[in-house]
């Protein structure tokens, strides 16, 4: 049970959504975008977060798209998680999507509450940082559009009352080789110990981390160390490691030198296959 | 907007429409149990973990205890007290597909949801479904065969 009350608000346009949110924010209502709610249901349970309004996105319309178009495949952030796979439009997406929590919970969790949630994993974040995507995002100012790497960084930079409405991404990155690998500590089903998403575009090798930081990332001075020609792919590897962009996490989940231990494993495999295939 | 000053809900639940007076922040887990009596979702982790609460909505495994009951309005909920006599329910008690039997209804909803959507479906979609549940009594071994009777009937 949860042991507040709140009012429960289901806006139909994006518009109306960011008003008010706007009005609630004054009334100082401590408003929150509900998404799929998976979170905000057990924080609010937990205590650990307060709201006294929840603005309910899912009869947005273009919260809801689904679109292959001619250019861009557009992903509507209350999109479900399971919705995202069974169209299968996303491949890279599709795989690490599929790892994260459990068949029944991603019937309700959702690509916009994945990303923007507290709960710092925010998997689904990796495909979309590797594709260049672009993150359409509305608020009281409008709606404005960022790449995926300036409106993602460690959280979704989000100013007062702006909320994820889509994302985009080019059709061409869609059928690029990819890899994804989750390792837990235990059991088939759970949070990370270490994910790793990777993309091979023109020949080059791009790859992005959850689990190893207390954020998601993809590091281009990582990609550039793991893609450069000189050294044996253990030294490359290495040099690569150097740029972690933050403290490895170190808890119960796995220390830090075991993650990092599993992180070059499970890179160099990938890397491994890729580059076998590309000399053979 | 008019949601929040709603204080009754009308849920279809086992094709029956339900008049509730409830509050926004009440799950559907807490509104089947405590509001209707239908106590066959079963409160577990409460944290989207165990599968204990699963219902259907609109035919898809949903877990109870992470939704709003004023999200399924305009929904279908079916809970294991509308799956009475269906070839589910006879499989897992052909099986003895349980111990203590806590579990076992979220088991059957998966179960029903999966033969009905994916009657055909492959080992690894079967468990990529299931593990959505936890038995704490490890009954597994009965559950897979209940579970792998029934998509083999259909
Ligand atoms: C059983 C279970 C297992 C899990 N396992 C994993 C896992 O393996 N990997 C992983 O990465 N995560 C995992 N999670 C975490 C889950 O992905 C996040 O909690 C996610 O936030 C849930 O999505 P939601 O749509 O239910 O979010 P909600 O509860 O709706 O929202 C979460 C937060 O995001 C905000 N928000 C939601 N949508 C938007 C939007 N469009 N724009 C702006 N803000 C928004 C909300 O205000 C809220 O603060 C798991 C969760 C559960 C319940
Ligand atoms: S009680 Fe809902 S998943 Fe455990
Ligand atoms: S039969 Fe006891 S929890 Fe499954």
């Amino acid at each position: 049970m949860i042991p507040v009350d709140f009012d429960y608000y289901k806006p139909e346009s994006i518009e109306e959504a960011a008003r008010l949110h706007e009005q609630l924010d004054r009334q100082k209502m401590l408003p929150l975008y509900y998404s799929g709610g998976t979170e905000i249901i057990t924080l609010l349970r937990l205590d650990l977060i307060q709201t006294k309004a929840v603005i309910d996105i899912k009869a947005i319309h273009e919260c809801r798209e689904h679109i292959l178009g001619e250019d861009y495949l557009v992903l509507g952030s209350s999109l479900t998680l399971t919705q995202i796979e069974e169209r299968n439009a996303f491949p890279l997406l599709t795989s690490v999507s599929k790892e994260i929590a459990d068949h029944t919970a991603r019937n309700k969790i959702t690509l916009g509450g994945n990303i923007c949630g507290e709960i710092f994993y925010r998997e689904a974040v990796l495909p979309l940082l590797l594709t260049d995507s672009l993150f359409v995002i509305g608020g009281p100012q409008g709606v404005k559009i960022l790449p995926a790497h300036e409106a993602f960084q460690q959280t979704m930079q989000l100013g007062r009352g702006e909320f994820l409405i889509q994302t985009l991404t080019r059709k061409d990155f869609l059928g690029m080789p990819y890899m994804s690998v989750k390792i837990r500590q235990q059991w088939e089903t759970g949070y990370p110990l270490v994910t790793i998403a990777a993309l091979k575009a023109k020949g080059e090798i791009r790859a992005a981390f959850s689990g190893l930081c207390s954020f998601p990332f993809r590091s281009k001075r990582m990609e550039d160390e793991l893609n450069r020609k000189d050294g044996t792919l253990d030294v490359r590897m290495d040099r690569a490691l150097r740029h972690i962009p933050a403290p490895v996490l170190n808890d119960i989940e796995g220390s830090a030198e075991y993650r990092l231990f599993v992180l070059k494993n499970t890179l160099t495999d990938i890397l491994t296959v890729w580059e076998v295939e590309q000399n053979a | 907007m008019p949601e929040t000053n709603k204080k009754v809900l009308i849920l279809s639940v086992n094709d029956e429409d339900k008049d509730i007076v409830f509050r926004p922040a009440d799950t559907l887990l807490g509104v089947l149990r405590g509001k209707l009596g239908l106590t066959g979702a079963k409160p577990g982790c409460l944290n989207g973990d165990c599968g204990a609460c699963t219902v259907l909505v609109d035919g898809i495994p949903m877990k109870s205890c992470i939704m709003l009951a004023i999200e399924a309005e305009g929904h279908k909920v079916t809970t294991i007290e509308g799956l009475i006599n269906t070839k589910t329910q006879a499989s897992f008690i052909k099986h003895f597909a349980f111990q203590c039997g806590y579990c076992t209804p979220g088991f059957i909803m998966v179960c029903h949801s999966l033969a009905e959507k994916q009657p055909h479906a492959d080992k690894a979609v079967i468990k990529e479904w299931m593990q959505s549940n936890i038995c704490r009594c490890t009954s597994y071994q009965e559950i897979e065969e209940a579970v792998a009777s029934i998509l083999a009937e259909e």
